[in-house]
């Protein structure tokens, strides 16, 4: 080993050399400050076409155009037995009720081409709402109210401006009776432009005006908490066994080598073993969020424990050292001060692992879970949907109002997201301790 | 892991001795049907004391597939297809002891349709099989389609270039258009291609490869991604359902297929050649198992009609005769056997 500098340079010269360098490095240097702005400025700039995007598109989906009808809540019609209960009112004439009212509306319509016409303006779930209405307000009956109904996703577009007047009747949706009718509403003021019941308190529907994403809401809600009560407690045991009791051993590392390319397998693979696992052989049924708790459960697992490994990596040892010192147990020195020191970064990666969960379609597609569901689900073991799957289904359907639904759904789901990742920066921000 | 695979193992045999009978119907299958299929899922559930049917996607493999995995409630009740089951597939169900009904509900038209500001194709079926076809007669020969523009087939068409959006292959309606256009209409019409093949060897199923030089652009699942770009692209064309030409139609305009315009009456009556029926297969082991499967049935009858929502929806319904005759099978419940499929 030499250990002088061979170069055979005066130390003059070598100070020469470098003032001459000095320029030369401030310019690679600039040129390398420059790089990453503009890195930073192109992922921003494509954050705010997106939200642009989104915004700009959702924000209309979170409304929609009603109408005002004043029916007439005929007890003999609605109600023929009068009881007052979902049995006795499902034999009720509730949409000849609401299509008499809008007759009304409309000055009294003659002929039954018109009339078609007419009925072609309201939501065909018009007869369904006033039923919910009479159900939780049984003290209207027999009196006159206004109540407002969702016009057709036809004519939403329409008001929307999005199908032009100046398009031959042959060619759109919305027949020149229709539009008279339309104007005729406006002229009265019955029709309003509000935020959408439907869309927050409505489930899945193929009527675009009808359909919302409480259904699906719910789903993700109850998915994620059996993903958690799964995920958590598994991840968390694994992670301080492995860190704090397991030998250093050939098995522990194969162990710890798979973890890691579990973190890496793509989730459609989960999917795949939730079927061949849970459904096939253990005969659960499709569709549930049970089953995709489950596998979510498995698909997080590797992310909760690197974290989890990670942040128990985190405590100094000097703690541990301290604890055993005063005679606490090792079990002692573990649940009362590394968990509890660890626990904010266990978080944090728990709540990112949901997050990440909560975005998945894809390993739900093999357990059923993409699918059209009306019913909200009431427990993990009735068929449910999730948020993304809804916004993936809504995507595509034909009818044009759904793209405005599709928007607003995203919408929501970032909302939940952003609440997520915020809740994970709070705790950290929190609960944190530096050494 | 073991301690994961061993935990969650132990979980899943807790619960699957608590599982329960299905109370809801469970149908799967083609993209092309579940619009349909979730219409009338959606219908029946609005009945208070029925719950509504869950409609899962997948193709219509999936359905067909799906209905003859087996019986019990695990399994799904109804399997929706575009296309019919062929004899391979039904072996499959006699295998495991599925016993089904086929139904059908209605027809589907494929449309190739461009923006209102483009030119209208008017275009006959063999010269669209000749513009896709991935390889086309030339000078006796099947030769890598060399045809740039629409006019280089036919003066007659349009002097733009050719480029088409359609479904990728693991569509059902790319494969019936690859079956109706490409191979019946051009392959096995055209003298020179049934020459050209035969020289070459080949059958005339060669034929439903779609070009991959550009021409004919594959645009994913979702038929509203190409009616986005055909808003944008007017001089591009799109394939996809006439659904949603029916709800696009201010803006999109069909093409003229050997002189006939895609419209209700025209695919309804069959004058329209390029359009494919769609049917569902119930399994006759979970009749009176999971409750509302004959409901379900009795459902699509009531708003299957040339007025009902379905049609509003861009369904072609079946005519009056074989509406008739289906609605006769849901009670009658026939067996399929291999001979029906011939």
């Amino acid at each position: 080993m030499s250990d002088q500098v061979s170069l055979g340079l005066s130390p003059e010269r070598a100070a020469e050399r470098v003032a001459e360098s000095i320029s030369f490095r401030k310019r690679r240097e600039n040129r390398f400050l420059f790089l990453g702005k503009s890195a930073v400025a192109v992922a921003l700039g494509f954050l705010v076409l997106l939200f642009a995007g989104i915004l700009s598109k959702g924000i209309p989906g979170l409304f929609q155009h009603y109408v005002t009808l004043d029916v007439q809540l005929d007890a003999e019609r609605l109600d023929p037995s009068g009881q007052g209960t979902l049995e006795s009112l499902a034999d009720g004439d509730f949409d000849g009720v609401v299509r008499d009212a809008l007759y009304e509306a409309l000055g009294g319509p003659t002929g039954r081409k018109a009339k078609r016409q007419a009925r072609k303006l309201i939501s065909s779930g018009s007869g369904q709402r006033l039923m919910h209405h009479v159900l939780d307000n049984p003290d209207q009956m027999r009196s006159k109210v206004a109540l407002q109904f969702a016009v057709d996703d036809d004519v939403d577009t329409f008001l929307r401006g999005l199908i032009s007047r100046d398009t031959p009747e042959a060619d759109r949706r919305v027949s020149d009776q229709m539009i008279s009718y339309i104007d005729l509403l406006q002229a009265k003021g019955r029709i309003s432009y509000e935020i959408s019941d439907y869309l927050f308190f409505g489930s899945a529907s193929r009527d675009a005006e009808m359909a919302g994403i409480r259904g699906a809401l719910v789903g993700s809600i109850l998915t994620l908490l059996v993903c958690i009560v799964i995920a958590f407690p598994l991840g968390v045991a694994t992670a301080v066994y492995l860190e704090e009791m397991a030998p250093k051993n050939r098995f522990t590392e194969i162990i710890e080598i798979n973890i890691n390319n579990l973190a890496a397998v793509p989730s459609v693979v989960f999917g795949i073993m939730g079927l061949a696992v849970f459904i096939v052989i253990f005969g659960m049924p499709r569709s549930i969020p049970l089953v995709g708790g489950i596998v979510l459960a498995l698909m997080t697992l590797p992310t909760i424990i690197i974290s989890s490994r990670a942040s128990i990596r985190a405590v100094p040892p000097s703690i541990r050292d301290a604890a055993l010192g005063v005679g606490a147990s090792k079990m002692q020195t573990i649940t009362h001060h590394v968990l509890p020191l660890a626990m904010p970064g266990m978080l944090t990666g728990t709540i990112i692992g949901m997050a990440q969960a909560l975005g998945e379609t894809a390993p739900l597609l093999m357990i059923g879970m993409v699918a059209f569901i009306v019913d909200v689900p009431s427990g993990v073991t009735e068929p449910g949907t999730v948020l993304p799957v809804q916004i993936f289904m809504w995507a595509d359907f034909a009818e044009r109002m759904f793209i405005q639904k599709t928007s607003a759904a995203i919408i929501v789901l970032l909302a939940f997201l952003i609440s997520m990742n915020a809740a994970a920066i709070f705790l950290r921000k929190k609960l944190e301790r530096r050494w | 892991m073991f301690v994961r695979i061993a935990t969650s193992a132990a979980l899943a045999v807790a619960m699957s001795t608590t599982a329960v009978a299905r109370d809801y119907v469970s149908i799967a299958g083609s993209s092309t049907v579940l619009p349909f299929a979730t219409i009338v899922a959606e219908r029946l559930g609005r009945n208070y004391n029925q719950k509504t049917p869950v409609v899962e996607s997948g193709g219509s493999s999936v359905g067909k597939k799906g209905v003859c995995d087996g019986i019990g409630t695990e399994f799904i009740d109804i399997g929706n297809a575009s296309s019919r089951m062929k004899t391979k597939e039904l072996d499959y169900c006699e295998k495991n002891g599925v016993k089904l009904t086929e139904i059908k509900v209605g027809y589907d038209g494929i449309v190739v349709a461009n923006s209102k500001s483009g030119e209208q194709l008017k275009i006959s079926l063999l010269n669209l099989g000749k513009a896709l076809t991935a390889e086309v007669a030339i000078d006796g020969k099947m030769v890598a389609n060399p045809y740039k523009k629409w006019s280089d087939i036919d003066s007659s068409l349009p002097d733009t270039e050719i480029r088409v959006y359609g479904p990728p292959t693991t569509s059902g309606t790319r494969a019936s258009y690859a079956e109706i256009v490409n191979e019946k209409a051009y392959c096995k019409k055209d003298s020179d291609a049934k020459a050209a093949l035969k020289a070459a060897g080949k059958k005339a199923k060669a034929c439903r490869a779609m070009r991959t030089d550009g021409a004919y652009v594959e645009a994913g699942e979702q038929d509203n991604l190409i009616v986005q770009k055909l808003q944008e692209d007017t001089k591009a064309y799109g394939i996809f359902g006439f659904s949603y030409l029916d709800q696009n139609s201010d803006t999109l305009q069909g093409a003229e297929l050997s002189g006939v315009v895609p419209t209700f009456d025209a695919i309804g009556d069959g004058s329209y050649k390029a359009s494919r029926a769609l049917y569902f297969y119930v399994k006759h082991q979970h009749l009176g198992v999971v409750p509302g499967v004959e409901e379900y049935m009795a459902e699509w009858v009531k708003h299957w009609g040339d007025d009902g929502i379905l049609a509003d929806a861009g369904m072609i319904p079946l005519g009056g005769e074989e509406a008739a005759a289906m609605k006769a099978r849901m009670t009658d419940l026939p067996v399929l056997v291999a001979s029906d499929l011939k």
